[in-house]
């Protein structure tokens, strides 16, 4: 007790009323209806998933929302081996970054059925999707990527997203 | 609010942990010893809270010569708070005011339990320690009327 | 030293921003910019930008605004976690090197989504004033009293501080609160947080802002009447409020002798949240109200999204010394809490 003070916690927190913007509200909008939804660039004509204000590159809004397909290809990918807080998933696992078809960019998934050392870019996949009742305006409706029975796709068509 | 935007509550948290360091550790072990101290700087005024740099010479100030000044002083100036926040002295609206302990030349922000119709500055006021003493700015729960 | 000069400058503010994120805010706000100089952003010598990520409450929202800018190919940048006046500051050193002629400043602030006088308290000294949370109201009426107490202002002149505002803010679409209100119905409204009145409080506003600069030839060829930064400087005073005077702001003074203001300057822009803080800043800056128009867009009273009404200031000037209303102004930015950062600038019409 008669110790000197040498450190001391000082705890912040903080509320807010977050908006996501007009762009990903439309986007979660459409997560929350099963569908995924990208926009375009009206400049370098890149399709976003998921959208945030504008194009990150030419900054400028976007113009139009693209629809998108449930595939895609894993243009790169890690394999997670150390434990971390609020870790929900047993380790080893492989995290993807999944260009969706119709996309120019990449969005991170879990990757499953497939083993640590199967994994490669170029892996096509598929998305799977919560329980329909359990849809929120989330990207989470993903609950994960799984392998389809594909050939792999040629590095051309992925390049730019790596 | 439009349709198609949506907003969400949204809490942000961190449970940041400091380092005192030699003055600042001192000068809170010094309240959780009911002891407030100052350190007399080199312009010969006495500064409460301590700082860690002497202002007039930019030189580390030594804990270890640190002053202890009184436990009562004299209101510098005031305000109102109508709004209590997490965090606060006070759940309740409440004064701040700035305090110039007996024997310090600078003041340090409390709340002050008082009407707000009996304060002034120039009052005197002392502090109240809080009961359970940790070696946190909250030893002092708050000053009132001497 | 280089000359340097603004040649554009857009803005965008308003009450609540519900709909369009920080980066939708300022997507337009820098088109706007660049669009009568004819340039984009890779044409930009240097970019820098002022914000702070409290005020969203999200670690490195700075860094997701530059998407508003169009960053690609990469481009040379920076950022300062203050009011994008300071990025100015910083941008106009830049542009000292010598080896660019041109940078873009912005600055975003969405106030609305929390609590702003709580986020104001994060830029507290965390060992022993930052765990009392005091707001940022509260921290600036305790220097309003002080100002009260030592005789150099009154209520009466606080109010007159407001009605100026309201007054001159009619004019200014960008601001939030305007009108002819007299200076005897003001007195009149209850205490808030006394010794401050509701109208003595900034508005909750959100907002962006940009400014383009140029040296010397560059700036002459980008606009056929820049407006020159005849001086710039910003000085600190101590960081615990019980430890200043807090009547006067001597950083301020200090940066206006730095820069010099002339005895014959038109107006000038002031960056005063609080009623009582014009009247310090005021007596700081050593402005004669007789001669010099105060705050003629209306200042940080009218509109004051966080991290960027400093800015606004320059871009405020910039406009009226444009359209003629003065040959030169002075500006000031101000941080911290009860005016603790403070900039000076000094700006002038001319070829």
């Amino acid at each position: 007790m008669s110790e000197p003070i040498t450190g001391i916690t000082t705890p912040i927190r903080m509320e807010y009323r977050y908006t996501p913007g007009t762009a990903t509200s439309l986007f979660l909008r459409a997560m929350k209806e099963g569908r995924f939804e990208g926009r375009r660039c009206p400049s370098c004509q890149k399709v976003y998933f998921p959208p945030r204000g504008g194009c990150s590159m030419c900054g400028v809004e976007f113009a139009e929302s693209v629809p998108l397909k449930n595939t895609g290809t894993i243009a790169t990918y890690t394999v997670v081996n150390v434990n971390f807080a609020n870790r929900t998933v047993d380790l080893p696992y492989v995290v993807a970054e999944v260009k969706f078809d119709g996309a120019d960019v990449t969005t991170s998934l879990l990757l499953k059925g497939v083993g640590v050392d199967e994994v490669r870019q170029g892996m096509r996949v598929e998305a799977k999707w919560i329980p329909e009742d359990e849809w929120d305006f989330s990207l989470a409706n993903i609950s994960h990527v799984e392998a389809l029975d594909e050939p792999d796709a040629p590095l051309e068509s992925y390049k730019d997203a790596i | 609010m439009s349709e198609e935007v949506l907003s969400a509550p949204h809490i942000m948290e961190f449970p940041y942990t400091r380092s005192t360091g030699p003055v600042v550790g001192a000068f809170l072990t010094g309240l959780r010893d009911q002891k407030v101290l100052g350190y007399q700087a080199s312009d010969g005024r006495v500064m409460c809270p301590p700082p860690e740099f002497d202002a007039g010479t930019n030189a580390p100030v030594d804990a270890a010569g640190l002053v202890e000044v009184g436990a009562e002083g004299v209101v510098t100036s005031w305000s109102w708070n109508p709004v209590p926040r997490d965090g606060n002295p006070f759940d309740r609206p409440f004064a701040w005011a700035l305090v110039k302990l007996d024997g310090a030349d600078s003041s340090i922000l409390h709340a002050l339990d008082a009407d707000r119709g009996a304060i002034s500055t120039g009052m005197r006021v002392k502090v109240r320690w809080a009961e359970e003493r940790v070696g946190f700015i909250n030893d002092i729960a708050c000053f009132e009327p001497a | 030293m280089r000359d340097v000069a603004i040649v554009s400058f857009a803005q965008h503010s308003q009450r609540r921003e519900d709909s369009r994120n920080e980066i939708e805010i300022l997507l337009p706000v820098i088109r706007d910019a660049l669009a009568p100089i004819g340039l984009k952003t890779q044409d930009m010598g240097f970019t820098v930008s002022g914000s702070t990520d409290y005020l969203a409450g999200q670690a490195f929202a700075f860094v997701s605004a530059l998407d508003a800018v169009g960053p690609w190919p990469p481009i040379s940048e920076s950022h300062v976690e203050m009011d994008g006046a300071f990025a100015l500051y910083e941008a106009w050193v830049r542009l000292q090197h010598g080896d660019i002629d041109t940078a873009l400043v912005y600055s975003f602030g969405k106030s609305s989504p929390g609590d702003v006088g709580r986020v104001l308290a994060l830029q507290l000294e965390p060992y022993l004033l930052g765990p009392l949370w005091p707001d940022a109201v509260s921290l600036a009426a305790l220097q309003a009293r002080a100002l009260l107490d030592s005789g150099k202002a009154t209520e009466k002149d606080f109010a007159r501080v407001v009605a100026r505002s309201r007054r001159n803010a009619r004019s200014n679409p960008f601001a939030q609160l305007q009108g002819d209100v007299d200076e005897a119905a003001l007195l009149e409204e209850p205490l808030y947080a006394d010794p401050f009145r509701l109208h003595d409080l900034p508005p909750v506003t959100d907002g962006a802002a940009c400014i383009i600069l140029a040296a010397g030839d560059r700036a002459r060829e980008l606009s056929d009447n820049p407006v020159w930064i005849k001086g710039i400087d910003h000085r600190i005073d101590l960081q615990a409020p019980g430890s200043r005077d807090l009547t006067v702001s001597p950083s301020t003074k200090l940066a206006a002798e730095k820069v010099g203001i002339p005895a014959d300057v038109d107006l000038a822009e002031i960056h005063a949240p609080f009623s009582s803080q014009e009247l310090i800043l005021i007596e700081a800056l050593g402005l004669d109200e007789s001669k010099t128009a105060i705050n003629p867009s209306g200042g940080a009273l009218a509109a004051n999204a966080v991290m960027v009404a400093g800015l606004q200031r320059f871009g405020e000037a910039f406009n009226r010394i444009q359209a003629g209303d003065g040959k030169n102004a002075v500006v000031h930015a101000t941080g911290g809490p009860c005016l603790q950062q403070n900039l000076v600038a000094v700006l002038e019409a001319g070829k």
